[in-house]
């Protein structure tokens, strides 16, 4: 089912407000394969001049999936979450962030286009990263449908 | 660390290269990065989809590369971070992160970035600033 652009454009999303834990950003690391002690040990983090653990470059997308339901806007849209693929990411960074920080992430779709005859469709979802009043980074991301039954 | 002096143009970073990405790796890296499309770790979902096995978040492989920019320049000289997801990452994949200063020029150094698997399927591209000054 192809998605309607105006619907996507006018998807209210709920901001999500999330205070950066620590115990998270140790998980991540070791998920990662992280060895610098910098993103694990508060010591090593603040002995490198840091108030606390970093945020690393992609954490702001995981902290956007501590929403109650992350895909819930592609249901919204009648999209199988089978059929999605992530397609490009961009992160633009003003700050740093620390564990023990408050932020509110505020997403919203920005385009909507197709290609190969529909084949093909893609969201591009913009996310400003907010603590308190500062904008501390923005988030890009790409989302492609497949839609393998349109014929070419 | 790196020194702003090593970031000239041509000047290659240290390769990252990865063990092989296994399934406990993507049940932890969904937990970790909050991303829980069982896509990534249900078989079952994925053959419902037509595919065989389950493949690699594309956080995961972008995280990786993340994690070769960090150890190479402070985190907060990165002033963006981009990448495009050019190939699916199998399970069982041993990936290899690279980059590569292509520009500097006002205080800003701008870096060509890449992972590819042992075959030699690139499976990411992207691009970072990094800001020298």
């Amino acid at each position: 089912m192809p998605v309607d652009p105006d619907k996507a454009r006018a998807l209210a999303f709920p901001p999500v407000t999330v205070t950066v834990e620590r115990g998270r950003l140790r998980f991540f690391a070791q998920a990662i394969g992280e060895t610098d002690p910098e993103y694990v040990d508060l010591a090593a983090a603040r002995a490198a001049g840091h108030p606390d653990l970093p945020v690393p470059p992609t954490f702001f997308f995981s902290l956007e999936m501590e929403s109650p339901d992350p895909w819930g806007y592609l249901a919204d849209l009648g999209v199988d979450l089978r059929r999605v693929l992530h397609g490009e990411q961009e992160f633009s960074y003003h700050t740093m962030v620390y564990a023990g920080d408050t932020v509110e992430l505020r997403p919203r779709i920005v385009d909507v286009y197709t290609r190969k005859g529909g084949a093909l469709e893609f969201l591009v979802k913009r996310t400003d990263v907010m603590r308190h009043d500062q904008l501390v980074a923005e988030a890009t991301a790409v989302i492609v449908v497949r839609n393998p039954e349109v014929a070419r | 660390m790196t020194t702003v002096d090593d970031l000239r143009e041509g000047a290659e970073l240290p390769p990252l290269r990865l063990p092989p990405i296994t399934r406990t790796t993507l049940a932890l890296f969904a937990g970790a990065s909050g991303d829980h499309n069982p896509i990534h770790i249900d078989l079952d979902v994925a053959r419902s989809a037509g595919l065989d096995d389950v493949f690699a978040h594309g956080m995961l492989s972008m995280a990786y590369l993340g994690r070769l920019l960090t150890g190479w320049v402070p985190q907060h000289r990165i002033r963006s971070y981009r990448v495009r997801f050019a190939a699916i990452t199998p399970v069982h994949a041993e990936p290899t992160c690279t980059g590569r200063v292509v520009s500097v020029a006002d205080g800003l150094a701008t870096l060509a970035l890449a992972v590819t698997l042992a075959d030699g399927t690139t499976t990411l591209t992207g691009e970072a600033v990094i800001d020298l000054t």
